[in-house]
């Protein structure tokens, strides 16, 4: 009873804040939005007994991707009111393709049942002595190892693709030049002065090194 | 217990509103970009539904490898969404067919 209390409450909530994401007017409080929605799927993984991925859901998807989303809206300085125009004139359609899908994944789940072989066919089934963290890490790192080092491939490929995208030389920036850097030697870095009293070292007066400035 | 159809019925319902998210907003790059993350979250949903109520591990796996394309997948599309507004000042979707080569 409770727990189906508790699963109505994180359901309608995910919705809830899935249709906000969507309808807001500020992609901030979108974002914040979908920050909701995801705490609020965790939660539903909690209800079903899937604790590993509740917690991944939240660290991954909280922790960076809305992050990652609130940092890019935050940092472009777009005019939001501009590109909510054609709202209206999207919105019939876009209720005819989502009604379209809707009563599609319907029929689907009204006519589904699991088949008579389904559970003799289970690839990895579920070892009752081990927790759910224990039985993702046990089938991850063998059978599964393959896909998992592909999954890292995957996410090296994407963080190396969003620095080059990203990456620019800004002009008049200085940086550190190694080879200038390891060129360089005690004479043109050091030199002796013997000032005469009173008049201090005029530092226009002597040898400048020159700054690296690319 | 839940059944399994209460969390399918949920799962479609946050399908639908992603796909109604792109159509709707069909200017706004950023928020595309979230209902594309809603849709995966409907389909982790699906798979995490059928894996503890099957007893079978696997689409708990499955999910992780969902989440690890989900991250990557926003990555780029956000560092894309960067270049493209450091480029034109905008990011209205519609220009997009100017990125001719």
């Amino acid at each position: 009873m409770i727990q189906a209390a508790i699963f109505y409450m994180f359901a309608g909530i995910v919705l809830l804040s899935g249709l906000m994401v969507i309808l807001a007017r500020n992609p901030v409080h979108s974002v914040l939005w979908l920050i909701l929605a995801f705490f609020n799927a965790a939660g539903l993984f909690l209800v079903i007994g899937a604790e590993f991925i509740a917690v991944i859901l939240v660290i991954v998807y909280v922790g960076a991707v809305a992050v990652l989303f609130l940092f890019v809206v935050m940092m472009l300085d777009i005019d939001f009111t501009e590109l909510r125009a054609g709202f209206a004139q999207y919105l019939p359609f876009g209720l005819l393709i989502g009604l379209v899908i809707a009563s599609e994944l319907a029929a689907i789940g009204m006519g589904w049942t699991f088949g008579d072989t389904v559970m003799a066919t289970r690839a990895a089934p579920v070892r009752p002595e081990l927790t759910n963290t224990q039985s993702l890490g046990v089938l991850l790192y063998t059978d599964y190892v393959l896909i998992f080092e592909m999954a890292g491939m995957i996410l090296l490929t994407a963080m190396i693709g969003a620095i080059v995208l990203t990456m620019r030389h800004r002009p008049g920036v200085k940086r550190q030049n190694f080879s200038r850097q390891r060129r360089r030697d005690v004479s043109e870095t050091i030199r002796n002065e013997r000032p005469a009293v009173g008049v201090g070292i005029d530092t226009s007066a002597g040898v400048r090194i020159e700054e690296d400035v690319e | 217990m839940i059944g399994i159809g209460h969390y399918l019925v949920v799962s479609a319902l946050l399908f639908t509103i992603g796909v109604l998210g792109i159509f709707i907003n069909r200017k706004n790059i950023i928020v595309i970009l979230m209902s594309i993350e809603l849709i995966l979250l409907a389909v982790n949903i699906n798979l995490v539904a059928f894996s503890v109520f099957l007893g079978d591990m696997v689409g708990q796996i499955f999910t992780m490898f969902v989440l690890t394309v989900a991250a990557g997948e926003a990555a780029i599309g956000l560092a894309i969404l960067v270049v493209y507004f450091r480029n034109r000042g905008t990011i209205a979707v519609d220009d997009a067919r100017q990125m001719q080569g």
